[in-house]
């Protein structure tokens, strides 16, 4: 049996395996994604950002249970940031979810953000992918942790949640915040905390300020993850949000998938063609050579760059 | 056309009742300077639970900090686990307060490398550079 279709059957091996090949960018694994694209498209991508700290994890660890409690499978990528000094990285999201280990109907990847800005891996869309046509109903991606600008899950999910807590510096920051403006559902976690009232009307108010088009509709809801699947957790309500979201999408279903591959068209157009421009190059003797020749002011900066696009 | 990218993939992991997870972090920590991506899952792990992670994380070694004394019955467990998963090929070594006779016993079990408490991280990273391959 190939590995594709022992990944449509489900094997967890195999798809971990080949999560690993296409995060490691081997070609011959994007050719087996390539054929698990007619299997994708039934899953629903949610996607979790927020300041490092708001508690995302735990966030997602407790909608893992209440989807699981549902009887709905859930995929997770989780990322994390890459040491731009040592090229490593610390997983640890899984921290938080370790108690889904042995269910069988919950797969948590982690990965690395690899130089990678925005968030996300390059990798992501891909590893979310291969959770979809496995059949995964739910799949959750978890970003870095860094909130101004994460703007690239939104492209990737189809519901993007933004956690943030109480006390990050008043309504100023509300204002800035950039990420908040990408929210289909804005969650306020530790609400249990002093502030979390202010936090939510300052909210109100900078959506309000907004006005943007069509982004009137985002619910603020307040919760508190690590209280898990109790009431008073406010989990449920994050829930019903998210499902509210997607019911008021559903009719606009086909946009938004269209926009979505719209959007990753583009980011593999220009990821490709990086890889491209790099191997020239390479090829060329790497970086240094033109350098040496644009400080003694051989060439300029522009000419250099042309040098190399135009042997591609 | 597309670059690729291997990296050494790494479960840090805590088998166990004991509530120490300082060495394991401070291994995690230095296999990460090392240039290697770790996945840690923190205290309280069964061996079905890191053999899980270890199949959906896809990496190639599993490194255990064990200072329990239950490391005769831990390692031959998340061994037998990574078996059952069919990821049999997974590296598995560690580091604890083990006594030699037992870490003589353990190697000869499939245990790839024990640490005493004496290693120094950079010998820790080095070990994984140089005896967990990149295959493919």
């Amino acid at each position: 049996m190939s590995r594709i279709e022992k990944v449509l059957e489900g094997d967890v091996r195999s798809a971990a395996r080949l999560m690993r090949d296409l995060d490691d960018r081997l070609p011959g694994a994007i050719e087996e994604l390539k054929a698990l694209h007619p299997h994708t498209g039934k899953g629903y991508i949610i996607g979790i950002t927020g300041n490092p700290g708001a508690g995302k994890s735990t966030l997602v660890d407790a909608l893992i249970t209440l989807y699981r409690q549902a009887r709905l499978r859930v995929g997770v990528v989780a990322v994390d940031p890459t040491s731009p000094f040592s090229g490593g990285a610390i997983l640890g999201d899984r921290i938080r979810m370790q108690r889904h280990a042995s269910d069988e109907g919950v797969f948590i990847r982690s990965l690395a953000t690899r130089g990678q800005l925005g968030g996300l891996s390059r990798s992501t869309f891909d590893v979310a992918s291969v959770l979809d046509a496995m059949g995964y109903e739910r799949i959750i991606i978890e970003t870095v942790g860094v909130g101004q600008d994460e703007i690239e899950v939104m492209k990737t999910a189809y519901t993007s949640v933004v956690v943030t807590v109480p006390g990050l510096g008043d309504d100023i920051q509300a204002i800035k915040a950039g990420i908040l403006e990408i929210a289909d559902v804005l969650v306020v976690n530790k609400a249990d905390r002093d502030g979390a009232d202010r936090a939510v009307r300052d909210l109100f108010q900078m959506l309000d300020l907004r006005g943007v088009v069509g982004r009137q509709d985002v619910e603020i809801v307040k919760a508190i993850a690590t209280q898990g699947t109790r009431p008073e957790s406010g989990v449920a309500d994050v829930v019903r949000a998210i499902d509210e979201h997607r019911e008021r999408m559903g009719a606009h279903e086909i946009q938004r998938k269209t926009e979505r591959a719209m959007a990753h068209i583009g980011e593999l157009v220009r990821g490709l063609l990086a890889d491209r421009a790099n191997a020239a190059l390479r090829a060329q003797g790497g970086l240094e050579g033109l350098a040496a020749s644009v400080v003694k002011r051989e060439q300029d900066p522009y000419s250099a760059a042309e040098s190399v696009l135009k042997s591609l | 056309m597309s670059e690729t990218l291997r990296k050494r993939r790494i479960l840090v992991a805590k088998p166990g009742l004991d509530g120490h997870d300082r060495g394991a972090k401070v291994v995690a920590r230095a296999l990460a300077d090392a240039g290697h991506e770790v996945v840690y899952t923190g205290l309280h792990q069964t061996p079905a639970m890191i053999a899980t992670a270890a199949v959906q994380e896809a990496v190639d070694a599993v490194g255990l900090s064990i200072m329990s004394g239950a490391h005769m019955t831990l390692f031959p467990a998340v061994i037998e686990a990574l078996k059952k998963q069919g990821a049999g090929d997974v590296i598995v070594f560690g580091g604890g307060i083990i006594p030699d006779e037992d870490v003589i016993e353990l190697l000869k079990n499939g245990v790839a490398k024990i640490f005493k408490p004496g290693a120094t991280t950079q010998e820790i990273g080095q070990w994984v550079s140089d005896n967990v391959s990149l295959e493919g």
